[in-house]
């Protein structure tokens, strides 16, 4: 089954939002992430067919954004924000247990497909540095101990009870604190 | 600790308070909106507006009454609002907070400013990677949808407001006003040439009005509450209302601090954020987010509003106070920062793209000890060629760190080429891209 076969309402739901059909672009192409875990090139022509569009106008548009994965990534993608913010509360450190506890540099996998490193830029949670996104959830205010449960989680359960949000920070001590 | 009245944050300090339609309800929620449809008429909500001196909250603090006065009054077609939640800025976390715990005040601002400006459509363009956020927005539409604040006959006025969540997908650039409508149309976030501006050519080359999350959030407390009321807040006449300040680095309590502009420095950093985080004094200040110039300890007691920040050589940006305590290398920091803007880069305008990668290699080189003293004036020469000569602001943005370290710490650039010359470590570096 093709992709736009694959999701049919869903893609009449999201061009339902735009009056112009290349808005839904963007939205397609998480459809297509979530479908494969990353972006096929026959999902891609599937969507440019659907847009009205070329491959190459997909293609240049996918390029440009850093979610969007061309190539299939671990399960489990742990993306460490290296920004000032968080590198000024530690997060090279956090870097350097991740790939001593994985045994993979940043832009590896480890050989089971289960985990992905990607060092990445800003991730808007600097007052809770060091902090990392897995997936779709951010971690935040690591330590190391809290990275072991957090893999552990994962490799167990395949969810950590350690995720966070929604975001507060920080929280109030009392219900008349006034800052 | 001064004490001061919340007006962003005030909901969610409430203990039990989830964010739900009937919290936000129980708190004076949607209060605004039955006051305004219908009643109030659209100009008038924009005098309002205006009246009460509010400036974006997004970074470039522009009069967003005035903003919303440039869409041209005769033009019949539709017109767009757009949200701007690509909230990327690295020291900045706010948005998220307020989109997370309080989405529905958001999202009586977005209906507020579709009625003002005409629009039927609002947009909220969201960073891709606040997926928690975009969800419970997503709920908060539907909730509201249901009870009659969003849709078709909004509360059987007959005015019309769609909102819907748009995730971007991890491009920093898209937080500027012109990339976003790019990115929203399914591009690449290429910014646009100004003018022609959104206001008259934005999305779909449709009349729209671009506002940050924190702007938006202000807006049923200024009607709620009057004009009068929110211009009296903080430094008027220029820098009115409050700032949700988002203090990071090395203090004790970092976090999102709510406060009337024109608290000082040393007021945000010492007293609510509970000072340096170890006992070493503090070195440096960034005051609103990284593309705003470094401060030092010289400066603690700038106040902090759009004019001050901006007479003691930064600005107050997107609000975004990032503190250094001493010990901190200014030049490893400079290309931290660096290294995001190299990153971030469109590639759009050749000054940014190439400038700096070079910028940059000059960094690590002179980091690595490698350095020569004539990089110094390398390093500025560049930054003078990128700055103003970008489509965008992110030529000036860029080049930020770099002039302010160098103004205030330029000791420490050249310690690190002396320790090179004296060991005699200076060699080429490959380049690399």
């Amino acid at each position: 089954m093709t992709f736009s076969e694959k999701y049919k309402d869903e893609i009449a739901e999201i061009l339902s939002r735009y009056p112009v059909k290349r808005s839904a672009l963007i939205p397609l192409l998480y459809v297509a992430q979530r479908d494969q875990g990353y972006v096929t090139e026959s999902a891609m022509k599937d969507i440019a067919q659907i847009l009205k569009l070329t491959p190459p106008q997909v293609y240049e548009t996918i390029t440009f954004y850093t979610m969007f994965n061309l190539k299939p990534v671990g399960k489990y993608h742990l993306q460490v924000c290296k920004s000032l913010m968080c590198a000024l509360v530690g997060s090279d450190t956090v870097i350097e247990w991740i790939k001593t506890k994985l045994g993979i540099a940043p832009g590896e996998s480890t050989a089971d497909g289960l985990f992905s490193l990607s060092v990445v830029e800003c991730l808007a949670a600097c007052g809770t540095g060091p902090m990392m996104q897995i997936n779709e959830d951010y971690y935040e205010r690591l330590t190391e101990e809290k990275l072991d449960r957090i893999l552990s989680d994962l490799r167990s359960t395949g969810t950590s009870p350690l995720k966070s949000g929604p975001f507060m920070w920080p929280e109030p001590a009392s219900a008349e604190q006034g800052v | 600790m001064p004490k001061h009245e919340l007006i962003l944050l005030k909901n969610m300090m409430q203990p039990g308070y989830t964010g739900s339609l009937a919290d936000y309800e129980k708190t004076g929620g949607y209060q605004a909106l039955r006051m305004s449809l219908g009643k109030i008429a659209p100009t008038d909500v924009t005098t309002m507006v205006r009246k009460s001196g509010l400036r974006g909250r997004g970074g470039a603090g522009f009069p967003t009454g005035v903003k919303w006065g440039f869409l041209p009054k005769e033009y019949q077609g539709p017109r767009y609002l757009c949200c701007n939640a690509d909230e990327s800025e690295p020291g900045t976390f706010k948005d998220r907070q307020l989109m997370e715990r309080d989405p529905h005040q958001v999202l009586e601002g977005i209906v507020l400013a579709c009625y003002a400006i005409g629009a039927e459509t609002g947009y909220i363009y969201i960073r891709g990677e606040m997926v928690l956020a975009s969800k419970i927005l997503e709920r908060a539409i539907d909730e509201a949808r249901a009870a009659g604040y969003i849709g078709k006959n909004i509360l059987g006025t007959g005015v019309n407001a769609d909102v819907w969540v748009h995730r971007g997908a991890g491009a920093y650039i898209c937080g500027e006003e012109t990339a976003l409508l790019e990115s929203l149309e399914g591009k690449r976030g290429l910014p646009r040439i100004k003018p022609p501006f959104p206001a008259t050519h934005g999305l779909y080359n449709k009349p729209t009005v671009v506002n940050n999350v924190e702007t938006l959030a202000n807006l049923p407390h200024i009607i709620n509450r009057g004009p009068e009321w929110f211009a009296a807040i903080g430094s008027p006449p220029k820098s009115t209302g409050t700032r949700v300040f988002c203090v990071s680095g090395h203090v004790k309590r970092p976090g999102n601090y709510e406060v009337p502009m024109g608290m000082t420095v040393r007021e945000l950093v010492y007293e609510y954020a509970g000072g340096m985080r170890s006992d070493k004094p503090l070195k440096a200040i960034i005051p609103g987010g990284a593309s705003a110039p470094f401060l030092t300890p010289a400066h603690l007691d700038v106040k902090l509003d759009f004019e001050h920040v901006a007479a003691a050589g930064s600005m107050l940006g997107s609000g975004g106070v990032t503190v250094m305590e001493e010990g901190t290398s200014m030049v490893w920091a400079a290309l931290r920062l660096m290294e995001f803007f190299y990153h971030e880069s469109c590639g759009k305008c050749s000054p940014c793209r190439e400038g700096s990668s070079w910028l940059v290699q000059t960094l690590r080189r002179i980091l690595a000890k490698r350095g020569r003293m004539e990089d110094l004036e390398t390093l500025l020469d560049l930054c003078k060629n990128i700055a103003g000569r970008t489509v965008c602001a992110f030529g000036d943005a860029e080049v930020a760190p770099i002039q302010s370290t160098l103004k205030h710490w330029r000791q420490e650039y050249v310690e690190l080429i002396n320790e090179a010359e004296a060991a005699n470590l200076i060699r080429p570096e490959p380049v690399r891209h």
